[in-house]
């Protein structure tokens, strides 16, 4: 499998619809078959194109969610995990009209940077990953390459979101968690904790990262994922912190959907 | 032509002409950068364009204000799809900047508080193409945004506008920018939909 952070030309291909997983009420995870994938690193995302009868088209852009190995032989898969948005125009598409067995056009995959690679130099330093919303997805792809590679890197992930039904991957993140193997997840409710948690609910602050992360002299590569005004607000409690600026790796999009 | 996604429509008509390729209107602001966001102090602040013989012209912030400002009104364009049109900015023309800068150079990179870099041909920067920016909206241009100043390219993908400017070196040779090396394409038109490399 390659595993060029960037390979040559990106060419668009056409993935065909493998299986269809609802994530929560409002995101479902999307699974093709892309013959000719040319493999990708944990972070990265692909550009999908939809076109109408009458040859209108749009594009946008989504975080691969699924490992670039799976650890299963076969053709590989690309997992995308897709937030509907109310008023989108795509996203509605992708969770409510796209059936298994559709086409879907995608080209990847894009982006160099906010990617964890288990192989790269520096791969056994601890990571923090921290996530709001569905900002957890390319983290996720890094949480699942982890573990398909056998990483040693300790993980901790905290992962912010607005009550547990919006929960991404809450099982599959509890099942690794439980497997002890130097994954750790913290949530983070800001308006509704579990019942009977007795959790309070709140935002990300210095004490959570203080407490959840990991501190600045035990050198952790850090992913911060979400919504603009979260990875603001996440990044600058990191600086304050004592993290170097270049540790922080951030990704943001924001209420429309753009994202890097 | 792309294949047909069965079932799908579109909801919107957007395809104005003023649209490249690819893109969508947004009526927001989006951000996109790569780490956290620097807080440059403006008593601090300097602006450096550097020849390549490397003589440098400095402004600090003051001399910077002084400079006669321009207000273009000019739509942006997003390499992660998004583009917003008629964004009104204040800002000192690059060729303003440039006027009392001897130099053959083809190239400029701009660097940016923060460590960020991006490459293109000077030729890019000037005849009222580029400016460095400082307020938009008619408010100082904020942090996470790209103040207190900003490159503004607005007919190259948005990549090229380099937040938080700090200077720009001339140069004989063209060097690839933060994501330029990362993926990105090296000139970045939106209209001939070049956001990747062999775009």
């Amino acid at each position: 499998m390659a595993r060029a952070a960037v390979l040559g030309r990106l060419t668009w291909r056409v993935g065909t619809v493998a299986a269809l997983r609802d994530e929560t009420a409002t995101a479902r995870t999307i699974v093709l078959d892309v013959p000719g994938w040319p493999g990708h690193l944990a972070g990265q995302h692909v550009d999908v194109r939809l076109t109408a009868e009458d040859g209108y088209s749009t594009e946008r852009s989504y975080s691969i969610a699924s490992a670039p190995v799976d650890g299963q032989a076969g053709p590989p898969v690309v997992e995308l995990t897709v937030q509907r948005l109310a008023d989108g125009e795509v996203s509605p598409y992708l969770t409510q009209t796209l059936a298994v067995g559709y086409p879907l056009e995608l080209r990847g995959p894009v982006g160099g940077w906010f990617v964890w690679n288990p192989d790269g130099p520096g791969s056994t330093r601890p990571v923090l990953l921290v996530a709001g919303g569905s900002g957890v997805v390319p983290l996720m792809a890094m949480i699942r390459e982890r573990a398909a590679a056998g990483g040693r890197a300790p993980f901790r992930l905290i992962y912010s979101v607005r009550d547990p039904g919006a929960l991404l991957y809450a099982d599959e993140l509890a099942r690794r968690e439980r497997a002890g193997d130097g994954l750790e997840v913290t949530y983070v409710y800001t308006r509704t904790a579990p019942p009977g948690s007795g959790q309070p609910t709140g935002r990300i602050n210095a004490a959570t990262l203080a407490s959840a992360g990991w501190p600045p002299a035990e050198s952790p590569a850090v992913f911060v994922c979400g919504p603009t005004g979260f990875v603001e607000a996440v990044a600058d409690l990191l600086v304050r912190g004592g993290h170097g600026t270049g540790a922080i790796k951030t990704e943001r999009f924001g209420p429309s959907g753009g994202k890097p | 032509m792309g294949i047909v996604s069965p079932g799908f429509s579109g909801r919107r008509r957007e395809s104005s002409e003023k649209l490249p390729p690819g893109q969508y209107l947004v009526t927001d602001f989006p951000v996109l950068s790569a780490g956290p966001t620097p807080r440059v102090d403006t008593g601090r602040w300097e602006l450096r364009i550097t020849t390549e013989t490397g003589q440098v012209h400095r402004w600090d912030w003051a001399a910077f204000q002084a400079l006669p400002a321009e207000e273009p009104t000019v739509d942006i364009h997003c390499v992660t799809k998004w583009s917003k049109l008629g964004t009104h900015w204040r800002g000192v023309s690059l060729d303003t900047l440039l006027a009392d800068v001897e130099t053959s150079a083809g190239f400029a990179t701009a660097k940016s508080y923060g460590g960020y870099t991006t490459n293109l041909p000077l030729a890019d920067l000037v005849d009222g193409q580029a400016w460095v920016a400082f307020d938009f909206g008619g408010e100082p241009l904020e942090a996470e945004h790209g103040g207190p100043a900003r490159l503004l390219v607005p007919h190259l993908y948005f990549w090229k506008s380099a937040k938080w400017l700090q200077g720009i070196d001339l140069s004989d040779h063209d060097t690839p920018g933060f994501w330029e090396s990362l993926g990105y394409h090296n000139y970045g038109d939106p209209w001939r939909e070049q956001r990747y490399w062999g775009d």
